[in-house]
């Protein structure tokens, strides 16, 4: 007994002691990377927001210019209009997107016929690289050979060139959206719906609750932390959202369908004023630690 | 009294076989239809490659009256070509490679080992995962461009790894869990090393969740197109969506031409995804659920 207590509490210190140095080595790498690629260029874009800076030397005092890149980005009315239209991301992602694959999870969540084919066809869009989404709308959307417009002449219409109107180019964006992502919260609502205890069902059934009240009174309650979830995800990504911008409108026409990013990209990066696409990233920044801080603690306190 | 409940009882009965078969029509056509929705944008664009641009005018939907294979012609003798596809597909390798090893011992740390700050690191870590990958972009550029890696696939890999870490690690560290922390002592009693542990015990036993880890890593570096777009100046050096991308200027209005290169695009991913869609799934989904 003494002999293996011994031993036991031998291999404890061992533990301890060992553990302690192969832990450095084994997280150094990781937590190295993560620091010098993400953590300190944050930090110096920060700093960089308060100077006029086009990014070739680094700043000089004479450069630094205070609040004038935020106050200058709060006037420019491009970027307004891509607040209000990352505003309509966030809103056509929570009130069709999110519903859509949630009525879809309903439908092939369960064993039922074909539920597992359907799923896989709702779920592909989410893989395909979004360049090629972007296209595939474009052509869709196209005044000239798309679809949307060749069908509007079958039936005696006009030509419908979407993306080529300043107003109405973001609307193509949330179609292309809605049909890129709709599938992957889908597949989230259906992990979740997993792990619903049958029983409730069950019993929900003997009461007499028929497919509508059982979906209504037990499934989305079970899945409520998983729906809390997609939404913080679905804002989150709409607030980063600018791959398929590019190869719908590249922000156009007229600026009309930017977004927080693609502003960012192309009024930063585009035109070399580092100091000012800081600033965008520093205010989208900040709007996402906000909601992300927010909501974790207001809405998804019990998760 | 049983002759009274009999009738309820059938009621019921009736009730429920009523119900399901207008219930099963009316989910297959609210399934046909969404599954519509997503697979005509589809089916039309790889339809649309073989068609002249006058036909896809006269006929969107329908098979292309003369199959016009040329097209896939232009996309292989378009310079850069193959050289856009091997560079996506070795940063997307190296990408994978990098991330395995460096993801993984780590996660091995937080899930095995005890020891000062452990929590504070991983919370460090974990920062990443709702950290916005495009907020950074710029000052990762200046980054990558003072690091000497501007125009080089190493200033693609080494932040895809950065920003992949966190949900590696997280997803890793799971899994590595569930290897019970007894069979961790008894070799440690055994006299064998932690590397020994890790390399001979916890990974053999991981290797579903490291498939899973690879191949989103894979996808997400083979369709990553803002990184490359920032970081990369050289044609030599593209990767494939930034060649798509400079296709469609190439050819602005060419539809069928253009409609090619999509085809050729996303043919592949199509085909892997219905291969591994077991492991795709389970990682993207997963990922996001136990975050």
């Amino acid at each position: 007994m003494a002999a293996i207590a011994q031993r036991l509490s031998f291999s404890a210190s061992l533990r301890n002691q060992r553990g302690w140095k192969t832990a450095l080595i084994f997280a150094a790498p990781a937590i190295l990377l993560f620091t010098l690629f993400i953590v300190v260029p944050i930090f110096n874009a920060a700093g960089a927001s308060f100077y006029n800076w086009n990014g070739l030397r680094a700043p000089t005092a004479d450069k630094f210019i205070g609040f004038n890149n935020f106050l200058q980005l709060l006037g420019n009315k491009t970027f307004q209009r891509a607040l209000f239209n990352t505003g309509l991301l966030i809103g056509a992602s929570l009130f069709i997107q999110l519903p859509l694959g949630l009525a879809m999870a309903a439908l092939v969540g369960g064993r039922r016929w074909g539920s597992v084919a359907f799923r896989m066809i709702f779920f592909l869009p989410f893989i395909l690289a979004e360049i090629a989404t972007g296209l595939i709308f474009h052509y869709i959307f196209d005044g000239d050979v798309g679809i949307i417009s060749v069908v509007s002449q079958w039936f005696g219409g006009p030509p419908i060139a979407l993306l080529a109107d300043p107003n109405l180019a973001i609307i193509g964006i949330l179609v292309a959206a809605t049909w890129k992502y709709f599938g992957f919260h889908m597949m989230l609502y259906i992990a979740g719906m997993q792990a619903i205890d049958r029983s409730l069902y069950e019993a929900a059934e003997i009461d007499g609750a028929n497919a509508w009240e059982r979906f209504i009174y037990v499934t989305v309650p079970g899945i409520a932390s998983t729906i809390r979830l997609s939404v913080f995800f679905a804002i989150l990504g709409c607030l980063q959202f600018f791959d398929l911008v590019v190869p719908l409108t590249g922000g156009g026409p007229l600026n009309g369908s930017h977004t927080i990013v693609s502003f960012l990209y192309y009024f930063g990066i585009g035109r070399m004023r580092i100091g000012f696409g800081d600033a965008v990233g520093v205010v989208l920044f900040v709007i996402c630690v906000v909601v992300a801080i927010g909501y974790r603690r207001w809405v998804m306190r019990n998760d | 009294m049983t002759d009274q409940a009999l009738p309820a009882v059938r009621t019921i009965e009736a009730k429920v076989h009523f119900a399901n078969p207008i219930g099963s029509l009316v989910r297959l056509l609210v399934l046909f239809t969404i599954a519509g929705f997503v697979i005509i944008p589809l089916l039309s664009t790889a339809l649309g490659a073989l068609k002249t641009k006058g036909e896809l005018r006269t006929n969107p939907f329908g098979l292309p009256t003369q199959w016009l294979w040329s097209n896939y012609a232009g996309v292989l003798t378009t310079p850069h070509v193959w050289e856009m596809l091997g560079n996506s597909f070795s940063v997307g390798i190296v990408t994978v490679l990098i991330t395995l090893a460096v993801a993984a011992p780590a996660a091995f740390a937080f899930a095995h080992l005890k020891f000062f700050g452990e929590q504070l690191l991983f919370n460090y870590l974990l920062l990443g995962l709702t950290f916005p990958f495009a907020t950074a972009i710029l000052p990762l550029f200046l980054q990558i461009r003072d690091l000497g890696l501007l125009d080089t696939h190493w200033g693609i890999i080494l932040p895809q790894v950065a920003f992949g870490l966190a949900s590696s690690v997280l997803l890793m560290r799971n899994a590595f869990r569930h290897v019970p922390a007894e069979l961790v002592e008894a070799a440690l009693i055994d006299g064998a090393s932690y590397a020994r542990i890790f390399w001979s015990i916890v990974l053999p036993l991981s290797l579903p969740i490291l498939s899973t880890v690879a191949i989103v890593t894979f996808v997400n570096s083979w369709n990553n197109y803002l990184l490359p777009l920032v970081v990369l100046n050289s044609a030599s050096q593209y990767t494939w969506p930034l060649g798509l991308m400079q296709f469609q200027g190439l050819y602005s209005t060419d539809w069928p031409q253009i409609l090619t290169y999509v085809t050729v695009t996303i043919m592949p991913a199509i085909i892997v995804f219905l291969l591994a869609q077991r492991y795709i799934v389970a990682g993207l989904t997963a990922g996001a659920v136990k975050a």
